[in-house]
């Protein structure tokens, strides 16, 4: 009896005449359909993967991407993790930086050119700091104590210094009190035989500031310095400086050699602003592309006054895309109503006129602009001809950013034509007439009944103008001049010129998320559903 | 003695072309009196929706007058006709509600709110939709936005309200009853009605009057009982009802009566509308109005006939006989005892009276 109340519920599944749940069947004799569909748009979902997707995503992570100083001197990065930041970094740093700047491999030139590059973002100067400091960073490693003794005192590099020194190791005092050195020096081939070094032997410099410092330590020194200053007061002032510093010189031989190269090394500000690059990611892109930077703290402040332009570019580019939108709107509209209530034929005339440009080509078309609008154009020429402009009043009408407009209107006009055409023409007559006959007069009947069915064509015609305005490039770039340049010119500045990719994905990065936005008002205002293109 | 008051609405030689070639409405002569339904009849092409479009005022006339209420219309603007229309797709106004969509005419002659929500709300309750005012058009049935769009016809009480084929769109028996409800509303309200369609049966159901067109052309112009029983010429006989036509010709005129060769057999028929004594005629009979067997000399016309086809219809059986060189001729034989053995072949006797055979143009 139960059983027989369960195999009548309606729970049990229903079934083919083999057996196979109907859910089963169903599936198996879809799967093959689904697959063919799958593979019908594969090709296109690979293109646009490819040419769409990937390009997209790259931009994105180049904009945070920070790869340069990491990959150019990863030890020093590491090392400069323990340092406080307070005064200069410890000898550690130096001694990676310079085992690194020193390496002459290919590989590792590229990469310290690219991190000069990267640094220059920050900072002038550092462009010239890293290659003059990469030339160095081989000599360095070889001699250090030379180029110590040069960062601590450059006197130590005047032509006068050494061979004074030399002529005075012959006396019996230096012997005595620096005897290695004098030993050394004595070794130097001076003069003009074939075997004439420029320089004392290397180890001649680490000897040096040993003895110099022992020599201090038990006051022997006090003993040769007068002589030497009898000889030349200056050398005798320069062993008593070296002297006192040279314990601390023999300590930290490579700082004194790259301070030596530059005094920039010196400053704890320039190995704050390569800490902080060094992270690798990095959001200075973006602040940089909304005027703003890191402080040597690492707080965001503006840029300087100078280096402010990105906000106001955005600005200009959102006012000029809307201008060009409204423009369009206003210009496309009736055309758009003749179009879709003047009977077949002549609308068809007229939507040629109107596709026409589509079929000319863009340079084309912005040319002929220039033709008509530059100071001794075709309109200009017509102005002063009627007497209405005198001749040195002519108007400026290209080259700046009323080309611009004027241009991208043109061009723009057909992306607003079309999508309100075609939902205009799904507007049957008979609501305007319906409007009429209730009593509406003509105006009423049109503002009321006819102009909100177009919102679709409107929305859809806008967002498309607004969509393209908002990144157009080419006709700026022709017609703009100097004031007629959007963000998309600067993006390409630096995409070519500048080579500055970081900046000019964030700045793309930007563009795209205010469409983005846009579509997203659009969709909350108008819904996306009503959108039509055709 | 109606004929005497002023109509409501004239058509007085009106013409009209759309380029220049073909009238499309020719000579047009109609007067429509105040409260009064009348249909324009006639098949696709025939100029009814220009006619309405000229009276509406989308349409200009090529030449003539048309008066509204002793006042020539043809320099007033359609809005300021104070007509009603009903569009053969409704033309309801997609993005407004349905309650929008009454409001509007009334928004438009600067009623006050609560006029215009009392009047938009008996209106709907009056096409029994009341309760559907918050919804767009597109959530409603074909037959609901049908009721909306005459609903939105009537809210602002014009005195005249057109129909161009209000329920061409709808099934039959949606149809059927919409007709009854529009008769009702106008018996209610008694405004002026013009309709306009291609369906007959709807015309006869409806109307007051019915003017049937073809091809530009009133071709006549009556109450419904009248165009079917005494159409004035052929194409109304045809396009009206079920028809017999015996083509022949007319063999002598005797005041209101006739005599007509058809192939040989010579018939006794109305005079109506034939030119005379030689001419070539029209026959014009209604299936229903032929006898099967008549008792001998009851009636004038009784020819031998053949029964070519039988089509048993429940409550009559239409039989198709060959009879006067005619085998299409349909007889409508009521199902009674006395036919209950009608077979194909038989050889049977048609009869019919003088007055329902009447002699049309050929
Ligand atoms: N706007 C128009 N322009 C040109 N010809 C038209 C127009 N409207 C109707 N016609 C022509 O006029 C004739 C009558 O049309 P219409 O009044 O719509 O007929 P109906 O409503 O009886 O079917 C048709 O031959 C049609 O082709
Ligand atoms: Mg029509």
């Amino acid at each position: 009896m139960a059983h027989a109340v369960e195999e009548a519920g309606p729970a049990r599944p229903l079934t083919m005449a083999d057996g196979t749940p109907l859910k089963v069947a169903l599936a198996r004799a879809t799967r093959r359909s689904k697959i063919r569909a799958f593979l019908l748009v594969a090709p296109l979902l690979l293109f646009i993967l490819v040419t769409f997707i990937f390009p997209i995503v790259d931009m994105l992570m180049r904009s945070v991407d920070n790869p340069e100083v990491n990959e150019a001197i990863p030890q020093t990065v590491a090392e400069l993790e323990n340092w406080d930041g307070e005064g200069l970094p410890q000898d550690a740093v130096f001694a990676a930086f310079i085992q690194e700047m020193g390496d002459r491999s290919e590989g590792q030139r590229r990469n310290i050119g690219r991190m000069g590059a990267r640094l220059n973002y920050e900072d002038g100067g550092f462009r010239s700091l890293i290659n003059k400091s990469q030339r160095a960073a081989a000599k360095i490693q070889d001699d250090p104590m030379q180029f110590a003794l040069v960062g601590f005192d450059e006197r130590w590099e005047d032509k006068a210094t050494w061979p004074t020194l030399d002529a005075l190791a012959e006396t019996p005092e230096f012997a005595e009190v620096l005897p290695e050195t004098a030993a050394l020096l004595r070794k130097w081939e001076t003069g003009n035989s074939p075997f004439a070094e420029k320089t004392p032997k290397p180890e001649t410099y680490p000897t040096l500031l040993t003895e110099l410092e022992s020599a201090q330590a038990d006051g022997s020194l006090d003993r040769l310095l007068p002589l030497v200053q009898a000889e030349n007061e200056e050398l005798a002032a320069l062993l008593e400086k070296t002297a006192t510093g040279a314990g601390e010189i023999r300590e930290n031989p490579l700082r004194f050699a790259l301070v030596g190269v530059d005094p920039d090394w010196g400053k704890p500000r320039t190995w704050t602003i390569i800490k902080q690059v060094s992270s690798p990611i990095t959001f200075s892109y973006y602040l940089n592309a909304v005027d703003r930077t890191y402080d040597i703290e690492g707080n965001i402040v503006m840029q300087p006054e100078w280096k402010q332009i990105y906000v106001q570019l955005f600005m200009k580019t959102i006012y000029v895309s809307i201008g060009v939108t409204v423009a369009c709107l206003i210009l496309a509209y009736p055309i758009s109503y003749l179009l879709a209530t003047l009977p077949p034929s002549k609308g068809n005339l007229l939507l040629i006129l109107v596709l026409l440009p589509f079929w000319t080509s863009l340079l084309v078309r912005t040319t002929s602009w220039i033709v008509l609008l530059q100071t001794q154009g075709v309109i200009n020429d017509t102005l002063v001809f009627l007497g209405i402009l005198s001749d040195d009043n002519r108007i400026e009408m290209i080259y700046n950013m009323t080309g611009t407009i004027i241009a991208m209107t043109h061009i723009l006009l057909p992306f607003m034509v079309l999508p309100m055409y075609s939902v205009m023409k799904t507007i049957s007559p008979s609501y305007m007439r319906a409007a009429r006959s209730l009593g509406a007069n003509p105006l009423i009947a049109f503002v009321r009944v006819y102009m909100p069915q177009t919102v679709p064509g409107i929305g859809a015609g806008s967002i498309l103008v607004f969509i393209l305005a908002i990144g157009y490039y080419i006709t700026p770039a022709l017609v703009g001049g100097q004031d007629g340049q959007l963000i998309s010119n600067f993006i390409a500045y630096h995409m070519q010129k500048s080579l500055n990719w970081g900046l000019a994905a964030a700045l793309g990065t930007i563009l795209l998320a205010g469409v983005l936005v846009m579509y997203w008002l659009y969709d909350r205002l108008v819904g996306i559903d009503n959108m039509k293109l055709g | 003695m109606a004929e005497k008051k002023t109509p409501f609405v004239q058509f007085v030689e009106v013409q009209k072309t759309y380029d220049g070639e073909i009238l499309v409405v020719k000579d047009l002569n109609l007067d429509i009196q105040a409260g009064e339904f009348v249909t324009m009849l006639g098949p696709s092409g025939s100029g009814k929706t220009t006619c309405l479009m000229m009276l509406a005022g989308f349409e200009t006339p090529t030449e003539g007058t048309i008066m509204l209420g002793g006042r020539e219309l043809n320099h007033v603007p359609p809005h300021k006709r104070g007509i009603g229309m009903v569009f053969q797709n409704y033309a309801l106004f997609p993005h407004m509600t349905v309650a929008e969509n009454l409001a509007f005419p009334l928004q438009v002659r600067k009623l006050s709110k609560a006029d215009t929500e009392a009047k938009v709300q008996r209106a709907l309750d009056m096409v029994e939709l009341g309760a559907f005012g918050g919804r767009r058009p597109g959530q409603l049935s074909g037959g609901q936005q049908q009721r909306v769009a005459l609903a939105r016809a009537l809210v602002f009480e014009p005195d005249l309200v057109l129909m161009d084929e209000p329920l061409g769109a709808l099934d039959k028996n949606l149809r059927e009853q919409m007709q009854y409800e529009i008769k009702h509303i106008h018996e209610q309200l008694g405004m002026t009605v013009v309709y306009v369609t291609h369906d007959q049966s709807e015309a006869l159901t409806m109307s007051d009057r019915i003017a049937v067109f073809n091809d530009g052309k009133i071709q006549q112009l009556a109450t419904p009982p009248d165009l079917y029983e005494r159409p004035d010429n052929a194409f109304v006989a045809e396009f009206i009802g079920e028809n017999n036509r015996l083509r022949g010709t007319v063999k002598e005129v005797n005041g209101t009566s006739c005599t007509v060769d058809v192939d040989g057999h010579i018939i006794q028929a109305l005079s109506v509308n034939h030119n005379g004594t030689g001419s070539q005629t029209t026959l014009s009979l209604r299936p229903e109005r032929v006898a099967l067997d008549p008792a001998p000399g009851s009636m004038p016309n009784v020819f031998d006939a053949k029964v070519e086809e039988l089509i048993y219809l429940g409550d009559h059986i239409r039989t198709r006989v060959s009879t006067c060189g005619d085998d299409e001729f349909i007889v409508k034989v009521p199902n009674s005892h006395a036919h209950a053995s009608l077979s194909r072949g038989q050889k049977v006797q048609v009869g019919w009276a003088l007055d329902d055979c009447r002699a049309l143009d050929a």
